[in-house]
């Protein structure tokens, strides 16, 4: 068997491909890009979450808080290290990031501009992500498919912290459940538009999917995350801001309006609300990290030339 | 004054100093030099608000009423904080906020350790859970100074500076006044001058690894906090802090 054909065999018969295994090319080059865009994502995210810890409501809403955002920069080191292991280092990475070679989940260009949008970070950002992630839980990839296993997990408890704060406040006063309401209206959009193209335009799909990266298309776990999330707005007493959203018996799942694609491709391209802010501040913490990170090594030689002399 | 009273203030003290340093550690959130110490800052800010959330919900069953931490963390002013001075210093850079925890910290140590001591059940059960958390910030913190002082010329020069602005601020934490007296008196609280000269041992020993001076001891001290009189600082935090509470008042989050 050629190196190709114990690959195929492998992705055949579902057997994870290890980082010392034999990979195609474009293979290693997808996952090197979808692994880190997910990683880069875990960490930018922290930004429009960051926005509102210090201005958290209740002390046990500032520490849950803080502890999420805290597991997110977990979740970015871990995938970073499963994302080195396909042999390009996490330095590389950021600086693809922070050069704009890299892209990281576009949701994150969108502002948080009240207390509620931590609610629906957590409960539709989230919410979406697990969708996604849960599928990737069985993606041919060994080290991606493990370091979803774990951060599934956590994953379930931010949805829940998120869907909470909505909760509270749809149920509170007319003040709160308008806070509610608003945060919905904005985020709402752009939580279906986070699965990415409609399959037909989505170029990059095809390959991941005969290889078994991606298991589930972008429609369909589009429609997995509405069909899941609309009975949840309803029990809060929250209206989607969609028109055309309306159960459909023939499919046993919810048809919906068309999404605002000119709006996608646009904070695709960097155009969005906070993309150049969102980098704006990794480059400003990384470079104003880089006389620390510098020291660090420089005692470290130190140590290790004093450790030598003995 | 009475023995509730004293114990009342003496727990904000320790809850508002844990809090204040707490929210200025979390401001370091997504802005750490590397993603690893990133992480490191939020646990430390985690353990603050923790440590701060027992007292300040012991302060607050004391008062009785209606009080509660929410009510303590949120409604208090400016005159009604009672932190020690040095924890709302601002982050200043990396090496700022290193030096700042690390003088507190070690007061923290000595202080908590001191605490679990105490016949207060309360203050003796905060101090032996505390006492975990702060040895390992003074541990983190005491590595940085030894690293960042014998890294580079610029690391070198940048901690030096962070010494002399800071140390100013060290000589309120061991300010005292009758709340001390009457509750060191009952072996609740503890005798701050006997911390002072083990925080100092632990302030040479640190310095010593990194090849850093002690500042003087007769530099001039701000004081103010036990009194409620802060730097400028320390109103903008709670701006910040408070805005929602303050903004929608009397609702649930």
């Amino acid at each position: 068997m050629t190196d190709l054909e114990k690959f195929n065999d492998k992705i055949a018969n579902n057997i994870k491909i290890e980082p010392k295994d034999w990979m195609p090319d474009d293979y290693r080059k997808h996952l090197q890009r979808q692994m880190s865009q997910h990683a880069h994502s875990e960490i930018i995210g922290m930004q429009p979450e960051g926005n509102w810890v210090l201005r958290a409501p209740t002390m046990r809403a500032k520490v849950i808080l803080l502890a999420k955002i805290q597991d997110e920069a977990g979740h970015g080191l871990y995938l970073y290290s499963a994302a080195e292991t396909l042999g390009k280092s996490r330095d590389t990475y950021i600086e693809e990031l922070q050069t704009g070679k890299a892209k990281y989940s576009s949701i994150f260009n969108y502002p948080t501009l009240s207390w509620a949008d931590m609610g629906a970070v957590g409960w539709l950002v989230d919410g979406a992500a697990i969708v996604n992630q849960v599928s990737l839980q069985r993606t041919s990839y060994g080290p991606y498919a493990r370091s979803m296993v774990r951060i599934c997990k956590e994953e379930s408890f931010h949805q829940r912290q998120g869907y909470e704060i909505i909760a509270t406040l749809a149920k509170g006063t007319p003040k709160q459940k308008e806070m509610a309401q608003d945060a919905l209206n904005r985020f709402w959009w752009p939580s279906i538009m986070m699965f990415g193209p409609h399959d037909a335009d989505s170029y990059r799909s095809s390959n991941a999917m005969e290889w078994k990266i991606k298991l589930e298309s972008n429609d369909a776990l589009r429609q997995s995350f509405i069909d899941k999330t609309v009975p949840q707005a309803e029990l809060l007493g929250l209206t989607i801001p969609d028109p055309d959203l309306k159960w459909n018996e023939e499919r046993g799942s919810y048809d919906f309006g068309e999404i605002n694609w000119e709006e996608f491709w646009n904070v695709v391209k960097g155009n969005g609300p906070c993309n150049k802010q969102r980098i704006k501040h990794h480059v400003k913490a990384h470079e104003n990290g880089k006389w620390v990170r510098e020291a660090a090594n420089a005692y470290a030689k130190k140590q290790k030339e004093i450790k030598k002399a003995s | 004054m009475e023995l509730k009273d004293a114990l009342i203030q003496y727990s904000l003290r320790i809850a508002d100093s844990s809090l204040i340093l707490g929210q200025r550690m979390a401001e370091w959130c997504s802005n750490g030099p590397t993603l690893e110490e990133d992480i490191a800052l939020s646990n430390i800010s985690l353990d603050l608000f923790g440590q701060s959330r027992m007292l300040l919900s012991y302060a607050a069953d004391l008062k009785g009423n209606d009080e509660s931490e929410d009510t303590l963390a949120f409604h208090r002013n400016e005159r009604e904080y009672f932190n020690c001075l040095i924890t709302e210093l601002p982050n200043g850079h990396f090496g700022d906020t290193i030096v700042r925890n690390f003088f507190f910290d070690a007061y923290c140590y000595h202080l908590y350790n001191a605490l679990k001591e105490s016949k207060d059940e309360t203050l003796a059960a905060f101090g032996e859970k505390s006492l975990k958390e702060v040895t390992y910030h003074l541990r983190h913190n005491s590595e940085w100074i030894i690293r960042l002082a014998n890294g580079t010329e610029e690391s070198i020069n940048k901690i030096k500076q962070s010494v002399i602005d800071i140390w100013p601020y060290t000589g309120d934490m061991f300010a005292m006044d009758e709340v001390d007296e009457l509750l060191i008196e009952k072996s609740i609280a503890i005798d701050l001058n006997t911390i002072k000269s083990k925080w100092n041992n632990t302030i040479k020993e640190v310095f010593e690894r990194a090849n850093l001076e002690v500042p003087s001891i007769d530099v001039y001290m701000q004081t103010g906090s036990l009194k409620g009189i802060h730097t400028e600082h320390l109103g903008h935090m709670l701006g910040e802090m408070q805005y929602i509470p303050r903004a929608y008042p009397n609702m649930e989050w």
